[in-house]
Parts: structure tokens; C-alpha cells; sequence
């Protein structure tokens, strides 16, 4: 039991020190961490932790070295990782087959398997260490922090990373001290809106009533970020300190943690966490001997998207459709059963701790002047380094795709990036150079949202794109406000028909009318921002839309109904492979034999065509392509 | 009421009364039933009505809400193809194509023999390894077409049909 400040106190310096000796080796013992997130586990992290424990029992090595599973490295299209302490050597893409090597020749041998390190893929030379790797250079972890060093299942080692050291120094203070001290410190929310957190504090704390709540929101929908996932994943005490400060400056004895039915391993953490909380007394009556109590509460989603807005989540925990009503009142004066409530990301919750150890001036000392200091984003898409970033607010795009995200593979030409999922929109290269904070974002007509970072190449369709939006919002939509309900079905329907052909230039403006519309007669965010990505591929891409309806092409070779296959008989050798393969039986072989082959070159029917691309990926010689 | 079993009604209520303490305990419940029968009929919203004292309109309307609750049963193994925009950029629409085009259903429907239920998923967060397939809570990263048929061939050993 962890009951008074000093008790407390024991503890946090007691495992400081253990995870310091880990760090450093002066504990005499060798140590292998493993990548413990949903990306790693899915490509056998666990097995391999598994076979890591058979191969040193075998070898009597358990003494002298430890194996566990951490949250995530970030760097998940490297996975799985596996790192070794105190040396601080990473050793990325790692197959089960890999752990008796490492075993023998790193552990036993002290020499590094040189085969498993990561590559620099401009200099192509060999990297040992994390943090000489480019992906991590320019990242600074706040939100992430301990994410990828402790083990997210043992309350003990975020005790002895920073934990709970927020919480006690916010217990010194007066709650109207804590609610200043986030204001100073410029957090706004992470999850989309940015509104400052300190303020919303504000409001909540002014209300006088004896039952407050604090909602945390785990409930990620944009398709393409996971940054919540990785933090309740990899330091969940993290967030459940945030959101017990923030019952104490508000004056809440309540929390609800409301996290996607899709993350079950985030679940899972996330209750081991709270009950090593309870269990140690950091969570329940009285806590450190204070008059404060708190309790957390898990509640999870059901696969709708909408409830990511706060009415509709809010809703939703109180077992309802997540459907928005109007507003004022705001959750801060009536949130959950009509008290005041205040709705924080997890990325936000997870930042409060920081600010609280560190005091608001090391938080807000990096960052831009109206957004202060970090963002996550989960880069992905047609970029080299797929995973998970924490930047500073005001990095540049281009730092974020080609310092970090190591640029596009193939050699393929950058045609946008999409910031902001459903709800934001797409940047084109000459923005490449502009910071990102939440302001410049939006005045360039996009958004930071929760930091979705989708990459585009040049065989990217960016009306495909907006349709892909589109239907997503068109199935999220809760169906309250006839204009999102409506008005994005026939955005849809426009959008089809544009891809397939048949859109004529009047679309165009219909478009350009209905996104107005929808815009400006939705109750929540997902109605307000759902035509983001067509305003902003229309804006940027127009000639790709005109090229759909006027040249009756698609540019980049997506839309079926606007491109074909197409065989280069001077290319094809005649193997015939492709017509073999052919569900639809097209191609036949022509007369025509090339200068320098054998057999007549093949030909695809286009009226016949089902457009599947088997011939395609048949041909050896390069010789279709699509045109 | 007669359709359901004495041990499902049993289990329905002892679930209901899980959560006699919390103030708003629908979503709860109605995730429980879920995840023990993999769907919620009619007839078990009724039970559920009759044990708390909410509206079956209110319930059926909470249960339509929410993709994750069904109200006819699921395949044995539900194939969950991700669409999310990261996938979707890397080809995941072809992906799930290709389990429609093999198991003869079109994604939300279920195969006749009942061992597959084909479902567009709205990102699982596992971007890293685009695009993505989860069977059963089982995560395939970086699926390509060609490796589709050797997915569904694996289950089907499983199941000893060739």
C-alpha cells in the first residue's frame, strides 16, 4: 500500500533506481525488451519473448538476463523490435527463427548480429543504436513518454519513470493552482479540436456541484492514427495520472475511460493499470492521505465512429444512440447525467502528467507561439518509415516526410499528404515547408485533427480519395441532422459518378453548394468538417476532377472504369501467362511477333477486360501496363 | 419467449444483473451479450427489457446504432478486412474484393455453411503493417491478393474441408 506522499516517495526512488540500473547496467544484468504494440504482436512479438525465455533457460542465462514486452517503438513498419540493455542495441524486423543467433552471438558473445540492424536507406549504412536512427533523431516524447521503455503491465516500473510524481507535486497545490498551471502551459486538445484544456478546466471547476466527472476519450476513429492506442498500450498509468489531476482540479470523483472495442490489448492494459493503482491505494478513497478520491471507470465503444465527438460519446456512455444535441450547454456545465463533465483526449491526459512533474514552462518551451509543445502523428501511407511520431508543434511537413518519415519509397513522386483523417483535407508540395500547429493547418485548409498523416504518391487518385472519405462519412453519419444524412449521400453519389465516367462539369459546382450546406447545418463535427476532403482535393486537384469528366481518364490509373491494361507487343515475348491467368479470358495472341522473339505478343480485349490486373502481376517482362 | 433456451435465459439475466449498480448500464450489457452469443435477437432484447426497465424500442434502437452489435449471428470465423485510409491507399479494397470474390458474399453478409462472416473494418490502429486482415482478433499484416486464397484455405483445414 502506497498511503502517504512519503510512502510514496520510497517507492518512486526505490524503482528509479531499478529502472536507471537497467538503463545502465550497473544492476550486473543484461536485459531484452521487446515491442509489445498491436503492429508487433501481430507479427509474433509474443512468440518470440516466448522463445527468448526457452532459449536462455536452456542455456542457464535466466539469472543473468531479463526478457519482457514494452509498449511501442513507433517504428512500426520495422517490427517486431527487439532491444538489449544496457547496450542499447535495436535489432528490427526480428523473426522467431532469429532468437538463437542473438542469443548466442549478442548475449553470450557480446557481438552484434550486424544482419538485424536497421539500414539508413539514403547512406545505406548499418545502425545500432535508437536514437542514431534518422525515424527518432527529431522526436521528442512528452505524450509518448516511457511508451517503448517500461512495461506497460507492471505498475512498479512507470513508478519508477516519472509516474505519479505529477499527481504528487498537483496534491501540493490548490485545485485553482492546477487548473492554472495547464492553462500556462498552452496545452490544447489533442484529439481534433485544440480547444485549451486549462480553460475547459476552467469552466468545470467553476461550476458548484457535488458530482463532477472526467471523461477521457479513447475513442479513436480516424482510419489511418493510433496514437491512443500506443499510449494507453505503452504507459497507461500515464493517462490515468492525467486523469486523476484532472479530477482534482475540478473537483470530480468519478472517471470514465470510453476506449474503441477494437483495442483489446489497450483494454487490457489499461485495466491491469487501474487495478495496480487500486490495489496500491494510488486510486480509491483518500489518496497519498489527501481528501481527494477518485475512481476510474472503463467503458467501451461499439464501432461508431460519431462517438468520438463528446455529446455523442457522452450519450453513448449513458447507453444511448451517440447522437449530438445542440449546444450551449457544453459538457463542462452538463455533461453525464446533466453534471458538469470535462471530455479530454487520451493524448491530452496523457501530456498533464509532463506539464504537472516538469512545471508548464518545460512543456511550453517548445512549440509554436499558439500551439505548445508536441504533437503525435501516425505517419503512414506511401512513406518509407510507417509509424508513430512525437515532433514538436511547428515542425515542417517536410521534415515530418523526408527527415523522419525517410521520404517515399520506389522513387515515386509526393503528390499530397492527407492531415486530419475525415474531417481534414489534403496538402499539396508547395505547403511542404509550412510548421504544423493547429492554426496554420486550418488557415491552409486542412486540419491537424488527432494526427492522422497519410502520404500520397503520384499513384494516388485524389478523387478516389475524396470518395473514400465520403463513404466513410456517409456510413458514420448518426442520421440527426437531415443535411449530414442527406447531403452526404448525394456528395457520394456525385462522387461515384464522377469516378465511374458519367460526372458532368455541373457536378462540380453541386458539390462546391452541397459541402456548404453540410457544413453549415450539422449539429456536431463530423456533419461541420464531412466535406473537408472534397473542399480540398477540389481545391488543389481540380484538373484530376476535370480530367475524370471531361477526358473521361483517371490520371493515376485507380478508377476502373477509366483506365485499361494495356500490352506493349514489343515488350511481350509471348509466354502467354497473362491469358492462362485470365479470369475473364481476353487475351489472345495476335500476329504481330517483335524484332528479336519468338512468339507472337498477346493482346487484351478491353471490352471483355474485368479490369482485375492478374496479367499484370503474371508478367515477368514488364510488358502491361495500365494506361 | 419460447425460442430461447432455459440456460440462455439464465445467462442473459445473470448478465443483466452484472450491472444492477450502474446508473446507465445498457451498452454494457448489450456488449456482454455480444461477445457470449455473437449476436442479439429480438427475443433476447425483450429479456433484456423486461430485466431493466428500458424500452425495447429504446434498446433495439441502441443495438442498430452500433456496428458491433448484430442482430443475426456471425460466421465462425469473421474475416475483418481493414479500410482504413492507410490500407485503403496500399490496396485493401482489392483485398477485400478478393475474399467476396472467393467466398461468394459480399462484405457484412455470411457464408451459407456459416464458418465466415466477410466485414469492412474502420481502422484497428494497425497502420504500421498496412493493409491489414484480422480473423477472430488474429492480425495478418501486409496482405497482398495472391495471398487471400491460402487465408481462407487455412481455415478451411482447420475446419477439415479441403
Amino acid at each position: 500500500m502506497i498511503a502517504t506522499v512519503d510512502q510514496l516517495n520510497a517507492n518512486i526512488a526505490e524503482n528509479t533506481k531499478k529502472i536507471q540500473d537497467k538503463l545502465s547496467g550497473a544492476d550486473g544484468k543484461r536485459h531484452i525488451v521487446l515491442c509489445g504494440g498491436t503492429g508487433c504482436l501481430s507479427s509474433h512479438s509474443a512468440e518470440i519473448t516466448e522463445k527468448f525465455n526457452t532459449v536462455l533457460a536452456e542455456k542457464n542465462l535466466s539469472e543473468k538476463v531479463t526478457v519482457n514486452m514494452v509498449g511501442c517503438f513507433g517504428f512500426c513498419s520495422q517490427g517486431p523490435f527487439v532491444k538489449i540493455y544496457p547496450e542499447d542495441t535495436l535489432y528490427r524486423l526480428v523473426k522467431l527463427e532469429d532468437v538463437e543467433e542473438i542469443v548466442e552471438s549478442d548475449i553470450v558473445n557480446n557481438t552484434i548480429v550486424e544482419r538485424l540492424l536497421y539500414v539508413d536507406p539514403v547512406t545505406k549504412e548499418k545502425v545500432a543504436k535508437q536514437d542514431e536512427i534518422n525515424f527518432y533523431k527529431k522526436q521528442r516524447r512528452v505524450a509518448l513518454h516511457g511508451c517503448g521503455v517500461i512495461n506497460p503491465e507492471d505498475i512498479n516500473e512507470a513508478l519508477g519513470f516519472g509516474g505519479y510524481e505529477g499527481l504528487r507535486r498537483a496534491l501540493t497545490m490548490t485545485q485553482q493552482e492546477v487548473v492554472d498551471e495547464i492553462m500556462k502551459s498552452g496545452l490544447r486538445g489533442r484529439g481534433g479540436g485544440g480547444f485549451p484544456a486549462g480553460r475547459k478546466w476552467q469552466f468545470a471547476l467553476d461550476q458548484k456541484n457535488d458530482e463532477k466527472y472526467v471523461v477521457c476519450n479513447g475513442d479513436e476513429g480516424d482510419p489511418g492514427a493510433f496514437m491512443d492506442r500506443s499510449i494507453l498500450e505503452g504507459n497507461p498509468l500515464a493517462v490515468v495520472e492525467g486523469m486523476v489531476i484532472a479530477g482534482y482540479a475540478i473537483g470530480a470523483q468519478n472517471g470514465y475511460f470510453y476506449v474503441r472495442a477494437e483495442y483489446p490489448t489497450a483494454v487490457k492494459r489499461l485495466k491491469i493499470a487501474i487495478r495496480e493503482a487500486e490495489e496500491l491505494g494510488l486510486l480509491g478513497d483518500n489518496i497519498l492521505g489527501s481528501d481527494f478520491s477518485f475512481r476510474c471507470h472503463i467503458r467501451l465503444g461499439a464501432g461508431a465512429f460519431v462517438c468520438g465527438d463528446e455529446e455523442d460519446l457522452l450519450n453513448s456512455i449513458m447507453g444511448k444512440r451517440g447522437m449530438p444535441r445542440p449546444r450551449p450547454p457544453f459538457p463542462a456545465i452538463s455533461g453525464l447525467w446533466g453534471t458538469p463533465t470535462i471530455v479530454n483526449n487520451v493524448e491530452t491526459l496523457a501530456c498533464v502528467p509532463f506539464i504537472m512533474r516538469n512545471g508548464y514552462e518545460e512543456f511550453a518551451k517548445v512549440g509554436t507561439e499558439r500551439s505548445k509543445g508536441t504533437k503525435v502523428f501516425a505517419l503512414g501511407g506511401k512513406v518509407n518509415n510507417v509509424g508513430l511520431v512525437e515532433v514538436p508543434m511547428g515542425t515542417t511537413l517536410r521534415e515530418l516526410i523526408f527527415d523522419i518519415g525517410g521520404g517515399l519509397p520506389g522513387g515515386k513522386k509526393f503528390k499530397a499528404i492527407q492531415t486530419g483523417g475525415p474531417s481534414g483535407g489534403c496538402l499539396t508540395e508547395e505547403y511542404l515547408d509550412e510548421p504544423i500547429d493547429f492554426d496554420n493547418l486550418v488557415a491552409k485548409g486542412s486540419m491537424m485533427g488527432s494526427g492522422g498523416a497519410i502520404v500520397m504518391d503520384e499513384d494516388n487518385c485524389m478523387v478516389d480519395v475524396a470518395k473514400f472519405y465520403m463513404e466513410f462519412i456517409c456510413d458514420e453519419s448518426c442520421g440527426k441532422c437531415t443535411p449530414c444524412r442527406i447531403g452526404t449521400k448525394r456528395m457520394l453519389e456525385i462522387l461515384t459518378r464522377i469516378t465511374e465516367g458519367k460526372g458532368t462539369m455541373e457536378d462540380l459546382d453541386e458539390l462546391d453548394e452541397l459541402s456548404q450546406t453540410v457544413k453549415t447545418n450539422s449539429l456536431c463535427a463530423l456533419g461541420q468538417t464531412s466535406s473537408n476532403p472534397i473542399v480540398s482535393t477540389l481545391t488543389h486537384f481540380r484538373d484530376e476532377y476535370i480530367a475524370h469528366i471531361v477526358d473521361k481518364k483517371c490520371p493515376a490509373h485507380i478508377c476502373k472504369n477509366l483506365m485499361e491494361y494495356h500490352i506493349d507487343p514489343d515488350k511481350c515475348i509471348g509466354c502467354g501467362m497473362c491469358a492462362k491467368g485470365c479470369p475473364a479470358s481476353c487475351i489472345t495472341r495476335t500476329d504481330y511477333i517483335a524484332p528479336g522473339h519468338k512468339l507472337a505478343s498477346m493482346v487484351i480485349d478491353p471490352t471483355a477486360c474485368v479490369k482485375c490486373g492478374a496479367c499484370m502481376s503474371t508478367c515477368k517482362f514488364s510488358a502491361i501496363e495500365k494506361r | 419467449m419460447a425460442k430461447l433456451s432455459e440456460s440462455a435465459v439464465q445467462k442473459i439475466v445473470e448478465i443483466c444483473g452484472r450491472y444492477k449498480d450502474e446508473k446507465t448500464p445498457l451498452m454494457m450489457i448489450l456488449s456482454d451479450i455480444q461477445n457470449e452469443y455473437g449476436y442479439i435477437p429480438l427475443e433476447v432484447q425483450e429479456l433484456v427489457s423486461q430485466q431493466t426497465g428500458i424500452s425495447v424500442a429504446e434498446i433495439y434502437g441502441v443495438v442498430t446504432f452500433y456496428s458491433f452489435f448484430s442482430l443475426t449471428p456471425k460466421g465462425k470465423y469473421v474475416i475483418g478486412c481493414c479500410l482504413g485510409t492507410a490500407c485503403y491507399v496500399k490496396g485493401a479494397q482489392n483485398i477485400i474484393d478478393k475474399f467476396a470474390e472467393l467466398l461468394k458474399i459480399q462484405p457484412g453478409q455470411t457464408t451459407e455453411d456459416g464458418l465466415f462472416t466477410l466485414d469492412a473494418l474502420r481502422c484497428i490502429g494497425a497502420c504500421g503493417i498496412a493493409p491489414a486482415v484480422s480473423i477472430n482478433g488474429n492480425v495478418y499484416p501486409k496482405m497482398t491478393v495472391g495471398a487471400v486464397p491460402s487465408v481462407i484455405a487455412e481455415y478451411k483445414a482447420k475446419e477439415g474441408i479441403a
